[in-house]
């Protein structure tokens, strides 16, 4: 579904990503966590382009998105994605937000935009919520909204930057128990989260980052049970209080 | 403030009683100055919209411009910002006909001459509401797949606007406020008729104080509609 071969970035005289390689197949949830600055970030907004690569190319359900041909928004349009700061659009209602994208890149019918917008925040649990804007909503339902939204093209695959770090901690569970389900289902999903418990709980594997570098790549139970780097097991032993 | 005090001055002195004011004075100027005021709405209002065009030009040219456009924009902007308006006033007044051979009268080259200097403070207001829209919002735009010119029309240029409004509407304030400038190239607006009739009638505490509370009547109003509007934003 997504393969990233071999791709390097760099921000000025700076390398964020170094010969990074990662393949996930249809269905799969893979979490990528890693310390501050360790590109983490950087490699999943390669993914839909909203980050240029260097060298390496990138190539989702089929298409390669290096490519000078390819229609970058339309293929961003089937990638969903999850901010760390929400970024749901503050001039537009609730609604709006999910519909925008429905009416202007899909072309549907005001009509089916909105009763597909209803039908997903009734998933998230936001219904009553419909028509406020999102200044007046709490942390976590912003994200819940903001999940929404993405899911709302019905996208093929999700990434999630980060999506619990801006959040207050009695807000943090009502948006994993949406990503849970989601995985639950079959949503081959992206996530960069320093929720290991999320991880354990549906992650197929966890891909350690340091430094711009993939360091490690491995099944989540072998991950936890023994991480193969030092570095990993290190970064383990500094995130996971017990 | 500085005339309330004069006339506080002139009160204790004797000078100014309420006995002495001449109501009549005004009321007779009040058909004059009526088209004075007339005329600096007008002022206002044109140099208001072809400066507004303008400055969106500017603005544009600045935040996504190529190379020389940026340039252009950022001296002609710096270099306004400058330069005192009246100077601006005086020179479309005397320097136009000097070049072209050919005068194009005290109301076309004030026009002129508030529409380019104004231009420059609007394109500053609107590059920061440009820029005040983050580079994450604009991420997320792309994110559900908007294309360039959909992202700028959906999501960049509305927040923008929202942001820049209120500081676009104070600054049309102090343009009404700048039009009485016009008093050096003897345009007859507002505070030009309200002069020349108190020359002429010798009163001039009258015309002066009667000519500062309808600025400060029509300004401060408009400063009360400018906050009530902000208030409306932020929320």
């Amino acid at each position: 579904m997504i393969h990233i071969n071999n791709i390097d970035k760099w921000f000025g005289d700076f390398q964020v990503l170094e010969d990074c390689s990662l393949s996930v197949e249809k269905g799969e949830v893979v979490v990528v966590c890693g310390p501050s600055g360790s590109g983490k970030s950087t490699l999943i907004k390669c993914v839909n382009g909203l980050e240029p690569i260097n060298a390496g190319s990138i190539v989702v359900d089929g298409q390669t998105i290096t490519d000078s041909g390819v229609n970058l928004p339309k293929l961003r349009s089937q990638i969903g994605m999850v901010f760390q700061h929400f970024e749901l659009f503050p001039h537009l209602s609730v609604t709006e937000n999910l519909t925008l994208g429905q009416l202007k890149v899909l072309g549907r019918s005001e009509r089916e935009a909105k009763d597909k917008a209803i039908k997903l925040l009734q998933r998230v649990g936001l219904e009553d919520q419909a028509d406020k804007y999102p200044g007046a909503l709490s942390g976590g339902q912003k994200q819940r909204v903001a999940i929404a939204r993405a899911l709302a093209m019905d996208p093929v695959a999700m990434l999630f930057d980060e999506p619990t770090s801006a959040l207050d901690p009695e807000m943090i569970a009502e948006v994993l128990d949406v990503m849970v389900s989601l995985a639950e289902e079959g949503m081959t999903m992206i996530v960069v989260t320093h929720e290991m418990g999320f991880a354990r709980k549906v992650a197929n594997r966890v891909v350690f980052m340091d430094e711009g570098r993939i360091v490690e790549v491995a099944a989540t139970e072998k991950f936890f049970q023994g991480a193969q780097s030092e570095r990993a097991r290190y970064f383990l032993s500094r995130i996971l209080y017990d | 403030m500085l005339i309330v005090i004069y006339a506080y001055r002139l009160t204790l002195a004797g000078r100014l009683n309420v006995q002495n004011f001449d109501y009549q004075v005004i009321i007779n100027a009040l058909p004059l100055l009526w088209e004075g005021l007339q005329l600096s709405f007008l002022l206002t209002a044109l140099a208001l919209v072809l400066g507004l065009l303008w400055g969106t030009c500017l603005a544009i040219m600045r935040v996504w411009g190529s190379a020389p456009l940026r340039w252009f924009s950022a001296i002609y902007v710096n270099a306004f910002r400058s330069i005192p308006l009246i100077l601006v006033i005086f020179w479309f007044y005397f320097l136009v006909p000097m070049l072209t051979g050919e005068s194009v009268g005290q109301f076309y080259s004030a026009l002129i001459a508030f529409t380019l200097f104004e231009a420059a403070y609007y394109a500053e207001i609107m590059r920061a509401g440009f820029n005040s829209v983050s580079r994450e919002q604009y991420q997320a735009g792309q994110a559900i797949g908007l294309t360039y010119t959909q992202n700028l029309r959906f999501i960049v240029l509305p927040q923008a606007v929202r942001n820049m409004t209120p500081v676009l509407l104070t600054q049309a304030i102090i343009l009404f406020q700048d039009t009485s400038l016009v008093y050096v190239v003897s345009l007859r607006d507002f505070m030009t008729t309200a002069s020349v009739i108190a020359t002429r009638e010798g009163r001039l505490i009258e015309l002066y104080l009667f000519a500062a509370a309808v600025y400060f009547v029509i300004c401060f109003s408009g400063s009360l509609l400018v906050k009530r509007l902000q208030k409306k934003v932020a929320t």
